[in-house]
């Protein structure tokens, strides 16, 4: 067999392999559904129901979403210019330990002033993460990938070793865990008496930014350009890595973001489950957005509605919520391979 | 620091050593045979996991270890087959599909794992893979029982070494494989199918991965448990690039970060807490990235790494 480009389709035939690629994910997970001996379709219904069938369940998606969108952001704008950052797990966490350094009382100041201290510290410190593995790419040629992922592990140790030392919360009864941050350093939460805050807020803000970087900016060409081909970039006079670099950077901030509004919009303190894998989940988030800085907004949602829903179906149906992880990664994979096929046609012969 | 220096010269400091290198020198011969293809697979995390669970799991439900070893590995095939499929002939991003694969294989155990056991709080046990000690030889001092006294799958592993070594230098099988992954276009002038190369350096690759995260359920520790990979697949792709895609460097390589893993282990025990334990613990991963950053100035990827193959094309 063999791959011929094709013309591109029609805007109604390309969103129809996106829903192929919805369904054929459904199929597979179905197949892991019945061998858990439950049925699909009342599965299915419970996830949808967990996700968004009451008020309640929607202000829960969407504030399992407000991280995704900041992981997802990150990975869309670094695999735009092919800098494959993996490790939006660790500057996440350099986030959070940025935020609770500065939020727990060392920097008595109001509200109003204190917050946007601690974010853009908080964006500084996981952009300079990020920019280790980008001056190692291109000052000595180490591929960024291994590096980002094996940063992950560093900064988990690193985490644990802050908790049960310099960060440690004295009246913690001994758990690895920080003191919350004062009320000044967090963030407030939209509807009275529920958990959605308003990093969800920052979170649109966000994605609306970056995306007028991407398509309205001369930066944002540089990005794509250099995504596409380093080669004929440099050849016309785009300073590769530099722009790099400001990936990285961009990159880096907006995961760390996402450790921020976590600290200080929901948790209130760091502990070393803080993020159950979002920087992860991130990934597919942005693949699933094709890398649409708007779209990750939208996928971030659904990738949040499919945990939170999985959970409260595996309390009724007796399902592993692993289910979700599952349907999420594979998602992940039929998505990308619907889109080679929006570009491509098989040719047998 | 007497004491420091002391561990060296244990036997047990170096059994410890082989042993910790026994996973990582399947799984980096694993993606050494990948990425010499032209495939770099990052599924290889996920895929040990899948192989440490199917492995495991195979002896739990009666079946004897060396049947754990085989389904291991052709569960790792099987995702092989997966990265394989969506990586050579749709030629798909390979970063993309490496981390699809890894996020599907782990999630996939753990379904499973929660499946089959629903209500288990600590995981049940299995009889793991016994020493095997070769009579005579493992009574040399330090050096014998640290080479001669060690499971089965150990020496399977420095087998491995050696078969693939021979069969990527002195095979036909083997000049295509590295060629596929140096001028496909070459192999495919030789009547030679780059796609089907490829595809089959995946699998098997992908099978030895998995073998590799069998050996910890099997042969290191007794059972399965969660995250229990921790890093070690990445840790192999950095060996890979450490090794210079050789398979003998390579080997050197992953006795040598198995080494070091041993003695921060046992440094930790004689530092008596002055240094957070933490720190021990990072030290594989930083020297991964130390290792990457001597060898990337002078390191000769495969050319056609990373580069889809598509027949005709130029």
């Amino acid at each position: 067999m063999r791959l011929e480009p094709k013309p591109a389709p029609s805007i109604t035939v390309l969103l129809l392999y996106p829903v192929a690629a919805i369904l054929v994910t459904l199929v597979i997970v179905s197949l892991l559904v019945l061998a858990a001996g439950a049925s699909p379709l009342s599965v299915f219904g419970l996830v949808a129901k967990g996700a968004a069938g009451s008020q309640f369940a929607l202000l829960e998606t969407l504030t399992r979403a407000t991280p995704l969108i900041f992981t997802g952001l990150a990975v869309a704008v670094a695999f735009r210019a092919k800098l494959w950052n993996i490790g939006a797990e660790a500057q996440l966490y350099i986030g959070a330990v940025v935020t609770v350094v500065l939020g727990t009382g060392a920097l008595p100041l109001p509200a109003g002033l204190l917050i946007p201290i601690i974010a853009i510290a908080a964006m500084a410190g996981g952009a300079l993460l990020l920019l280790g593995p980008a001056l190692l790419k291109t000052r000595f040629g180490v591929d960024e990938v291994v590096t980002t992922l094996l940063l992950n592990f560093i900064v988990l140790l690193f985490v644990s070793l802050l908790l049960e030392g310099p960060l440690k919360d004295p009246m913690g009864l001994g758990w690895p865990q920080s003191p919350k941050v004062i009320a000044e350093a967090q963030l407030l939460r939209i509807i009275q008496g529920r958990r959605l805050h308003f990093g969800f807020i920052i979170a649109i803000v966000s994605a609306i930014v970056v995306w007028i970087i991407m398509k309205r900016t001369a930066l944002g060409y540089e990005m794509r350009a250099v995504g596409h081909n380093p080669e004929a970039s440099r050849f016309a006079g785009i300073p590769v890595n530099k722009v790099l670099m400001k990936t990285a950077l961009m990159s880096g901030g907006l995961a760390a973001l996402a450790g921020f509004s976590e600290v200080s919009g929901l948790k209130g303190n760091l502990t070393l489950d803080l993020s159950p894998g979002f920087g992860y989940s991130g990934i597919v988030v942005a693949m699933l957005a094709m890398l649409n800085p708007l779209g990750v907004v939208v996928t971030a949602i659904f990738v949040a509605g499919v945990f939170v829903g999985a959970d409260a179906m595996s309390r009724s149906a007796g399902v592993p919520s692993y289910i979700a992880d599952v349907m999420v990664a594979t998602a992940l994979l039929t998505m990308v391979t619907a889109m080679m096929f929006t570009r491509y046609r098989v040719r047998w012969r | 620091m007497e004491q420091a220096i002391e561990i060296l010269f244990t036997a047990s400091f170096w059994v410890a050593a082989i042993r910790i290198a026994s996973p990582l020198i399947f799984a980096t011969m694993g993606e050494l045979i990948c990425e010499r293809a032209g495939v770099l697979n990052l599924g290889i995390e996920g895929i040990m996991t899948v192989g440490a669970f199917a492995g495991w799991f195979t002896v739990y439900s009666g079946g004897d270890l060396w049947t754990g070893v085989i389904v291991a590995a052709l569960a790792g095939a099987a995702f092989g087959l997966l990265h394989g499929f969506l990586t050579v002939p749709l030629g798909l991003s390979q970063h993309v599909v490496g981390i699809g694969i890894t996020l599907l294989a782990t999630s996939l155990t753990y379904f499973v794992y929660r499946l089959v056991l629903p209500e288990v709080t600590s995981p049940p046990k299995i009889d793991p893979f016994q020493p095997w000690p070769i009579p005579g030889l493992s009574k040399i001092p330090v050096i014998g029982e640290a080479l001669f006294a060690q499971t089965p799958l150990t020496y399977l592993a420095f087998l491995t070494v050696a078969v693939v070594a021979w069969a990527l230098y002195r095979t036909p099988a083997g000049l295509a494989l590295r060629a596929a992954g140096e001028n496909p276009s070459a192999v495919e002038a030789q009547g030679i199918s780059v796609t089907g190369v490829r595809m089959a350096a995946v699998m098997v690759g992908s099978a030895l991965m998995a073998v590799g995260g069998a050996f910890l359920t099997m042969s290191a520790f007794n059972s399965f448990f969660f995250e229990m990979i921790n890093g070690r697949g990445w840790i192999c792709i950095a060996l890979v690039v450490f090794g210079s895609w050789r398979p003998g460097k390579a080997l050197i390589g992953a006795i040598l970060f198995a080494a070091f893993d041993a003695y921060q282990i046992r440094l930790q025990q004689i530092s008596g807490g002055i240094v957070p334990y933490q720190v021990f613990l990072m030290m594989p991963y930083i020297l991964s990235i130390l290792a990457l950053v001597l060898v990337a100035r002078r390191a000769t990827y495969p050319k056609a790494l990373m580069i889809p193959y598509q027949k005709g094309e130029r």
